[in-house]
């Protein structure tokens, strides 16, 4: 196993420039290192993320966004006590990706760089129109986190692109709901799980473990939108036939995630599990 | 547990209808990566070849570990884990899953915990690692979560507790005052495969409160 070890970021691009299509980016590694074991240590190439802190390892707030470093990680989110009262559903993701010794490494760049559908950070940004933002040597370009994946661990992001930065939009959210369904309360792979949110641009409902990558579910999005109301869970199911493709595995069936998914749905449009702030004005 | 890196297995299924949005756009003729917003031209400053890798060979680092500076000629795969054990003889940190998933191998790193079996050894680099080893003060005066360990039996065959002790230590930095279900949370990555959990909860709730009649 080799270890490129860049000192700045225009190192890392350089190197990414030169050599992109062989290298694995390193950050807080714990995808990386879960796998790594199977693979030839010889033929490994990383590109070890770990020195440039100073560049991206910050969670920072413009007007307009929450700016996460593509180094900043759970824990930090979590720590964070302006991001837990304007993104606490973000927070609420974090606190179930793992537990405490994987969300003080875990990256939320790692959890989109990895492209797990059963990611747990992800559908949360997804819900808050979260932004990907992607160096190379010579250009940064943006993609709509929606927009990202093309297939099961296929992204729009070149082979000589870093992701420096993760932007999320600063929005009064009046609703936000996040339920994960694993096998115990900690340390579990997501079966099913949802994240949603209401802004004045609309309803954003992010699924994951139900399809080839974690997905808005626009059918039911379009609906809410409309006004519509859910008498049961089973007319969400309907829709949902739509937004998802749950596969059968050792962690569920897919009917199971089907069922579940319209149910954590319902209940949570009915009782969100982030309770908006009572406004009681001046 | 723990992968999320196997292609196996995690619910996602073959794209839906059969047509992966990348064929699409393919089949459209599209670049892929069309979706993506350019913001400007970078100007990198970096020379090409400045940086030159290391490995599979040793290369030498050093780490700072419990206060003291070593010295370690290591091939950089090894993790933080591999080097504690195998290379500083600081056996008190465990290995038992390797992948991040127990919690037996915890550390901090910078105060906070860790699993050292997924944290390379070239990371840990200018960062202050303190192991079970490091607890107790230089006297041997046990930190007062190992000596609740003794106190309310918190162990059986014993194997979990340098990580259920290091990772209570610093969930105890994070939380002075905790409630039994802030213990029951803070500790979540920590597994007992003898099942010890309420001697651990109640070790580390009787340090939590001596700590706080102290202060
Ligand atoms: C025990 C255990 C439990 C876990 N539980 C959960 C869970 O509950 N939910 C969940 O979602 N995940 C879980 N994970 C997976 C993992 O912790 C997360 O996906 C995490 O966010 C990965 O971040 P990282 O920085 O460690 O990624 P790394 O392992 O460093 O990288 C992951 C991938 O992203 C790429 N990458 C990283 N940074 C960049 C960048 N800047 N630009 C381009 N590519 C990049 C890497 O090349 C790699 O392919 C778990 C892992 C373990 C070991
Ligand atoms: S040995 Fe590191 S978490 Fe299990
Ligand atoms: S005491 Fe045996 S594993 Fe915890």
């Amino acid at each position: 196993m080799e270890i490129l070890i860049p000192k700045t970021l225009d190192e890392a691009l350089a190197l990414m420039a030169e050599r992109g299509g062989e290298l694995t980016p390193i950050a807080g590694g714990t995808d990386v290192l879960v796998s790594w074991h199977s693979r030839e240590h010889e033929s490994l190439k990383l590109l070890d993320l770990s020195r440039l802190g100073a560049e991206l390892g910050s969670i920072r707030f413009s007007d307009e966004h929450l700016h996460l470093g593509a180094l900043s990680t759970y824990w930090q989110a979590i720590d964070n006590a302006q991001v837990r009262e304007e993104f606490p559903l973000l927070v609420a993701a974090a606190k179930e990706v793992g537990a405490i010794q994987i969300q003080t490494r875990g990256t939320w760049a790692g959890n989109i760089g990895n492209g797990s559908p059963a990611a747990d950070g992800v559908p949360a940004l997804l819900a808050c129109d979260a932004v990907v933002v992607l160096s190379s040597k010579s250009e940064t370009v943006e993609a709509p986190l929606h927009e990202f994946w093309t297939g099961y661990k296929q992204t729009v992001r070149q082979s000589d692109q870093l992701i420096v930065e993760i932007k999320v939009p600063r929005r009064d959210r009046d609703f936000q709901h996040w339920h994960k369904v694993g096998s115990r309360a900690a340390q579990a792979i997501t079966k099913v799980g949802v994240a949603m949110a209401h802004d004045a641009e609309g309803w954003r409902i992010a699924a994951n473990s139900v399809a080839p990558y974690v997905v808005r579910c626009r059918a039911v999005e379009k609906a809410l939108d409309e006004g519509r109301k859910f008498g049961r869970p089973e007319d969400l199911e309907e829709l949902l036939a739509a937004d998802v493709a749950p596969i059968d595995d050792i962690r569920s069936t897919g009917e199971f995630r089907r069922k579940v998914l319209a149910r954590i749905i319902y209940f949570g449009l009915a009782e969100p599990s982030i309770k908006p702030l009572a406004d009681v004005g001046a | 547990m723990g992968s999320n890196s196997d292609s196996k297995g995690e619910g996602g299924g073959g794209a839906p209808g059969g047509v992966s949005r990348r064929s699409f756009l393919q089949g459209m003729g599209l670049a892929v990566g069309v979706a993506t917003v350019p913001l400007g031209l970078r100007e990198s400053s970096a020379a090409p070849g400045a940086v030159s890798g290391i490995g599979p060979g040793p290369a030498r680092l050093r780490l700072k570990i419990n206060g003291a500076e070593k010295i370690v000629d290591v091939e950089p795969r090894l993790t933080l884990n591999d080097v504690l054990r195998d290379e500083l003889d600081l056996t008190g940190t465990k290995l038992v899953c390797g992948r991040g998933a127990c919690g037996a191998c915890t550390v901090m790193v910078d105060g906070e915990s860790v699993c050292s079996c997924m944290m390379l050894a070239v990371d840990a680099r200018g960062k202050e690692i303190t192991t079970v080893e490091g607890l107790a003060g230089s006297d041997g005066t046990l930190d007062p979560v190992q000596a609740a360990f003794i106190e309310f039996d918190g162990q059986q065959c014993g194997f979990c507790t340098p990580g259920m002790v290091v990772r209570a230590r610093a969930f105890l930095n994070e939380h002075p005052e905790p409630t039994r279900e802030d213990v029951q949370h803070g500790l979540s990555g920590n597994i007992c495969r003898c099942g010890t959990y309420d001697g651990v909860i109640a070790a580390v709730l009787s340090a939590a409160g001596k700590e706080a009649s102290k202060a």
